[in-house]
């Protein structure tokens, strides 16, 4: 049970909100010794293991300068007025897409995307970009039926074909995407990256998760065929890409719907 | 032998944080440019140097970065990027060139695993057939910063730079992944799985066929939380509870079981910060204020598809052989 004390100190940690990388190395410390591992032993099995592992660091590292430079000459501008020119991009339907194109890709073995090379300089942009165009299009029917219903029929109709005239004024009244909206868009950028990493692996094609399945039955004297391993990861897979289309369904709808909400509130103020 | 392999690419990441530490030491106006510049400084040494040192000076590498980034002495620089209109001026000049070098990422580690995988001059390879997909994406995004150097003619050190300034934005949580791998590692010397997998097996009314498929479901998806890893969860909770309750006492099919228990790890995954490659390190990445915003965007997507496999689970593992 005294093994169990580096799982408390995690919990404990995260809950006292400490700097992540003491409570890691904290946990360790304490596990190690509560199982009688002398410090400087525990301490080559952490640099070992460190080590071994740099290559989960490296892809982010090394893709850090070419992204850096792109971004500093207009990448993700450039991203965001081309979405900006597709009329029925949403962030959820470019989310969606995003998550279709990661599934189907890495269950035929071919890994694009990632967080450092896809979901910031192209994905995150191109959600932004539609969300923008979201919260300046649901803003234009309810400003439009204010008018409606404020004023006589020939005023409504006077001002809303100046809004058609003018589009330009509306998007400044409409005012700019709050910050909060681009967060939560962002954060499900990155969720959208890892639904379609994680669900689309075990399917179709072996690979590195199948294996070590399949190994790890293997050794317990249990037979299974990779084919049959793979084939039952296609449920879930499904499951996990229709779970994504409600997400990014209710995204756009809650989006649309703080549009809506923010206008009708700066038509009640004056 | 190969020419292209591993060790290359570390040596490469190597340099560049030993000059991105270079940088910040020689700014006058970073906040903190001495612990900073030592916390990369050290960091670039284990790129460049670490299978040669001694484990148990890298071990105490690691303490030093820990403690430097525990006492906030890993700050970002106050120098920004070039201002939005700037970037839309380029933008607009650039048009959709700019894409290219993006495109040469992902192309460039299809094109190695694919084919230049192959490429062998007698027992000479051009690609390490080991840790093939790391390699590419390395490869690619070598080539890409080559790509964009040129399109942009920009200055020999700007890649340098600006790719600095977006690691200066990750921070300290860059480490994470790795501090997280060694702490499994420590868990699996101890024997920390076994514990769980007995305590769990102790504890629950496993003589149901439901809630043997239930334990072993929630069991990979909680292990995987704790430990920020499916791969580390899997064998501890297959052989803790899976084979011995799923399999053995009530016949179920292995293979189905493995396969939906390794995706119930997964949707562990994305709903803990010890997965800070998944989760954190791609908050910082994105600039969000929050560094749980992500983890809160997937718990819905997680708990959702972790109840669905239960299900799927308990309505096909005894039913078909």
């Amino acid at each position: 049970m005294i093994k169990l004390i580096g799982i408390a100190v995690v919990a404990l940690g995260f809950a006292l909100r400490l700097n992540t990388l003491l409570v890691v190395m904290a946990a360790g410390i304490c596990t190690g010794l509560a199982a009688g591992v002398p410090l400087d032993d525990l301490m080559a099995d952490f640099g070992r293991a460190f080590v071994e592992n740099r290559y989960v660091t490296l892809p982010v590292v090394l893709m850090l300068p070419v992204i850096g430079l792109l971004e500093e000459h207009g990448l993700r501008e450039r991203a965001e007025t081309l979405v900006r020119r597709v009329k029925a991009a949403t962030p959820g339907r470019v989310l969606l897409v995003y998550t279709a194109i990661r599934q189907i890709s890495i269950s035929l073995g071919v890994n694009i995307g990632g967080h450092p090379a896809m979901v910031r300089p192209l994905v995150a942009p191109m959600a932004e970009a539609a969300a923008r165009s979201l919260w300046e299009g649901a803003a234009l029917p309810a400003e439009a039926a204010a008018q409606t219903t404020g004023h006589s029929a020939s005023d409504a109709n006077s001002a809303a074909s100046a809004l058609q005239n003018n589009p330009a004024a509306l998007r400044a009244e409409a005012g700019p995407l709050p910050d909060a909206a681009v967060q939560t868009v962002r954060a499900h950028a990155a969720a959208a990256e890892n639904v379609g990493n994680f669900f689309g692996e075990d399917t179709v094609f072996a690979v590195s998760a199948v294996l070590l399945i399949h190994g790890v039955l293997e050794a317990q004297g249990v037979k299974t065929s990779v084919w049959e391993l793979s084939f039952w990861g296609i449920p879930t897979a499904l499951i996990a890409f229709g779970c994504m289309a409600w997400r990014a369904l209710r995204l756009d709808g809650r989006l649309r719907h703080h549009a809506v909400r923010e206008q009708s509130k700066e038509d009640a103020a004056p | 032998m190969s020419l292209l392999n591993l060790p290359l690419f570390y040596v490469l990441a190597g340099i560049f944080l030993w000059l991105v530490a270079l940088r910040i030491a020689a700014d006058r106006a970073h906040p903190k440019r001495w612990g900073a510049g030592l916390f990369w400084a050290l960091l670039g040494t284990v790129f460049l140097t670490g299978d040669r040192l001694p484990p148990v000076l890298v071990g105490y590498g690691v303490l030093a970065l820990t403690v430097l980034a525990a006492t906030g002495q890993v700050k970002a620089s106050r120098a920004g990027g070039s201002s939005p209109a700037v970037r839309r001026a380029e933008a607009d000049r650039l048009q959709n060139r700019i894409f290219w070098p993006a495109i040469l990422i992902p192309a460039t580690a299809v094109a190695c695993t694919l084919g230049l995988s192959r490429v062998h001059f007698g027992g000479w390879r051009l690609v390490a057939p080991e840790n093939l997909t790391v390699t590419g994406v390395g490869l690619g995004a070598v080539v890409a910063t080559a790509a964009a150097w040129r399109l942009t003619r920009a200055r020999p050190l700007t890649p340098v730079a600006e790719g600095g300034r977006l690691l200066q934005s990750i921070g300290w949580a860059l480490v994470l992944p790795q501090m997280l791998a060694a702490l499994g590692v420590i868990f699996a010397h101890a024997g920390v799985g076994a514990v769980v997998a007995g305590l769990v097996a102790d504890t629950l009314p496993a003589q149901f066929p439901f809630v043997a498929v239930l334990a072993y479901c929630a069991g990979m998806a909680l292990f995987t939380m704790c430990l920020g890893n499916a791969f580390a969860a899997f064998p501890v909770i297959t052989l803790g509870i899976g084979l011995p309750f799923v399999v053995q006492a009530h016949h179920g099919n292995p293979a189905i079981m493995a396969a939906i228990g390794m995706l119930s790890g997964y949707c562990g995954t994305l709903m803990t910060p010890m997965a800070a490659n998944f989760n954190v390190v791609p908050a910082m990445l994105l600039e969000l204020k929050d560094k749980n915003a992500v983890i809160k965007a997937q718990i819905p997507i997680g708990l959702a598809v972790l109840t669905a496999n239960i299900l799927l689970m308990y309505f096909t593992v005894y039913r078909i052989g």
